[in-house]
């Protein structure tokens, strides 16, 4: 094939990525764009009808995914993409909504709207890009900032305790609970069509390079060298206790499908609690009646 | 190490295509390949990065890695047809290596 | 703007004995809301306790979040997702709805927000009442936007102009305010809700054409853009970000003046379509008296007593207060002595009223901290200190 004509075949990833606003904000090494490519590869896989996919994103450098994304997508305040998921699922229970946001901004600002959408065990998919800071504002403290680390914000260094992620989700309820890196790009793509294929409160972290601010802080090195970490430090174990997955400043990082049960949603309890004390009377959007 | 195939299977064979000017020269592609198809340009892109240069497209087999892993979404690979594909077995089997792709917990 | 009746399914047709948080949610169901998320919060937590009971009746949602902050994020997605949605508050939650308010401005959303007003700042009086967030609802937010907001003064006008917000919503695409209060919202009243066939209610000005060519922010004739609801195949993109016709982020500063020049013109060309009050005497008036909610009962006393005492006192009771009736104070402002504003503040209207006069007449108003409604006699007394 000629050069020529090798440039204007499309990347298949071109369907799926509004094109006009490509090259993205994203830093050299930064590996967001990698969890997008995991996304869509997941969502091809999936067989999903495209049109009723809604990506809801915060605010931050992974809050920028819902504008490069060609579905319904939107852009959020700082930390309430989850409650204008579950309001967006709820109005129209037919779209499969996937919140697609930043550590600080999911678990930091949007902490309680992460712990009682668990808790409600509301159908929807949230993928936690993890870079252990807040990223798009200099990388200052986060509250997955491991013990030690540099940050902006915490210049000697961080003395605060830091999240397990999975630990919170699964003590909050999710019926869904996997981390994973950057680098384990068809581990991610397959936890992503799991979630995608499960009704439920899905979340699946994603522990990604950000070069230009943790990493250069704490003096990491660049993608590469964040990703040779991933490598090396990695375990698999599924099924792991989700109180044993603290993370130390770079030390082991245990990663897996920790939690993948069966619960019935917030709308499966909605609607049989009040069809049953109801009766006919109770119709969600009077579906029954041809509105 | 020589590799071996079964009956008529035949390896897959891939075309990379590279957008260039997309590339923000993290090296991720060229790292991760695992047959070392890709090597980092000596020459800049627009934006003053190395993209990739293909060194060895004879020995891609079509994994999809680099398009996988690619941040900028700046690269991707596509199946030659069975008359495209390059011919010799042994020339693969002599210089190619089997790489790191297989290591539990590691890039797939 | 498509207007059809009422679904009857909603409408719950007679007479009632309702207060004022009743007739908020009985009003929403007739207009058609479908999706309600809230927290409680004295006192209006009546009318969340209302839908809670009521719209999973009519096929709704109700659901109570976590805290104020979620239930104006739930509300925003749920109109993305179609519906029409309310959320009932006071003024604490109401300052944890702010910065939503704001997205909900700049992604230009339809939604109902009831402000039942207590006594504050701050926690201030739960169980009491006040009318003292009428600034905060237009300003409260940070930037540039406009908003409507509604005064009602009676559980019956509770019932009739919410569904006015819920229309003026869905004409402008824009977030639309009760302001009722403490006083208005625990009384008990007569409440007359007519059958479905008369109730006019405006759905969504829905876009229709064909996909490729669907911009979400392009203004129409009326300078309010089409709207499209997720899953119906449109892959748009919307964003609290400055932004262009595309509704993808446009960070310069030409976009910004477009934008925010859009978002205020918006309601301010459309003033005249959307501003509503009740004039009456104020031909040969030399005070008028401008009041809103219940002041205005309590100023009918007041201006009873005024015009016993031989006062020409017209009055003018402001059923909309955001955008303000700029033009016909501006036009009363040259023909009057003064004016004489109260409300139970410590004066925010009244430095509206005083921007339009202009300095060409006196204005006098009559402040109430909050806690209960004015005395007619104090109304009374600026009213005769005004025409000195």
């Amino acid at each position: 094939m000629s050069e020529k004509e090798k440039n204007q075949e499309e990347n298949p990833m071109e369907g799926f990525l509004r094109m006009d606003r490509i090259p993205h904000i994203w830093c050299s090494g930064c590996g967001i764009g990698t969890v997008v490519t995991s996304f869509v590869e997941a969502l091809k896989k999936s067989e999903l009808d495209l049109d009723k996919v809604a990506v809801v994103s915060g605010i931050g450098c992974t809050g920028r995914v819902a504008g490069y994304i060609k579905l319904d997508s939107f852009h959020t305040t700082h930390g309430r993409a989850i409650p204008f998921a579950t309001g967006l699922k709820l109005a129209n229970p037919e779209l499969k909504v996937v919140v697609f946001s930043g550590d600080g901004d999911l678990t930091g600002i949007g902490g309680n709207h992460f712990i009682h959408a668990a808790r409600r065990n509301m159908d929807l998919v949230v993928i936690c890009v993890n870079n252990f800071n807040y990223a798009m504002t200099g990388g200052q403290v986060a509250s997955t900032t491991p013990q030690g680390a540099n940050a902006s914000t915490a210049p000697y260094g961080n003395f605060e305790f830091s999240f397990s992620l999975p630990n919170l989700a699964e003590a909050a309820g999710a019926t869904y609970v996997a981390r994973w890196t950057a680098l384990h790009l068809r581990r991610v793509t397959k936890s992503i069509q799991e979630a995608l294929g499960k009704k439920g409160f899905s979340f699946i972290e994603v522990i990604t390079p950000c070069v230009t601010l943790y990493a250069r802080r704490n003096r990491l090195g660049d993608g590469l060298n964040l990703l040779k970490y991933y490598h090396d430090n990695s375990e698999i174990k599924h099924g792991a206790d989700t109180r044993t997955l603290d993370i130390d400043y770079q030390g082991k990082l245990t990663v897996g499908k920790f939690v993948d049960k069966e619960k019935p949603t917030f709308l499966d309890a909605m609607n049989e609690h009040l069809g049953k004390v109801l009766g006919d009377d109770y119709q969600l959007y009077g579906r029954l009646n041809n509105d | 190490m020589k590799k071996i195939y079964f009956g008529n299977l035949q390896p897959k064979k891939g075309t990379i295509h590279i957008a260039r000017d997309r590339c923000k020269g993290c090296g991720f592609c060229v790292e991760y390949c695992p047959e070392n198809v890709l090597e980092l340009s000596a020459e800049f892109n627009v934006k003053g990065y190395h993209p990739p240069d293909v060194k060895y497209e004879e020995k891609c087999l079509y994994c999809q890695l680099c398009e996988t892993i690619c941040p900028e979404f700046a690269i991707f690979v596509t199946l030659k047809t069975p008359g495209e594909a390059e011919p010799s077995l042994a020339e693969v089997g002599a210089s190619g290596t089997a790489g790191e792709a297989h290591k539990e917990g590691g890039n797939r | 703007m498509k207007k059809v009746k009422a679904d009857p399914k909603g409408v719950l047709t007679g007479a009632h004995f309702l207060d004022g948080d009743f007739a908020l949610a009985e009003g929403a169901l007739a207009a058609g809301c479908r999706f309600f998320a809230g927290y409680p919060i004295t006192p209006s937590t009546e009318t969340a306790e209302r839908f809670s009971e009521r719209i999973p009746t009519v096929g709704g949602v109700f659901i109570q979040m976590e805290d104020e902050i979620a239930s104006i994020a739930a509300l925003i997605g749920a109109a993305w997702g179609g519906q029409k949605v309310m959320t009932v508050t006071s003024g604490p939650g109401f300052s944890l709805m702010m910065e939503n308010i704001g997205l909900a401005t700049m992604m230009e959303v339809p939604l109902v927000i009831a402000n039942v007003q207590r006594g504050g700042p701050s926690t201030g009086l739960p169980t009491l009442t006040g009318q003292q967030d009428m600034m905060q609802v237009k300003w409260g937010s940070h930037g540039d936007y406009e908003i409507i907001a509604l005064s009602p003064d009676s559980p019956q006008e509770c019932f009739d102009l919410i569904i006015e917000a819920f229309n003026l919503s869905e004409m402008f695409r824009v977030p639309t305010f009760v302001m009722t209060d403490e006083c208005v919202g625990h009384m008990h009243e007569k409440v007359v809700i007519p059958p479905a066939e008369e109730i006019e209610v405006v759905e969504r000005k829905w876009y229709t054409g064909p996909k490729g060519k669907y911009l979400p922010y392009k203004n129409d004739d009326d300078l309010v853009p089409f709207m499209i609801k997720a899953g119906d195949g449109y892959r748009f993109h919307t964003t609290g970000l400055t932004h262009d016709e595309r509704g993808y982020p446009m960070l310069n500063a030409k976009a910004q003046d477009i934008c925010v020049n859009h978002l205020k013109d918006k309601i301010i060309k459309n003033a005249d379509k959307i501003i509503k009050f009740e004039e009456a005497d104020t031909d040969n008036a030399e005070v008028i008296v401008i009041s809103y909610g219940i002041t205005s009962r309590v100023a009918v006393k007041a201006v009873q007593e005024a015009k016993k005492a031989g006062i020409k006192v017209g009055t003018m009771r402001l059923i909309t207060i955001w955008p303000f009736p700029e033009k016909r104070i501006k036009e009363l402002a040259k023909k009057v002595k003064a004016f004489v504003v109260p409300e139970i503040n410590y004066g925010q209207i009244v430095l509206e009223v005083e921007r339009c006069v202009a300095g060409q007449a006196k204005v006098i108003g009559v402040r109430h901290c909050g806690g209960g409604v004015h005395n007619p006699e104090d109304i009374l007394e600026k009213i005769k200190e005004a025409i000195k």
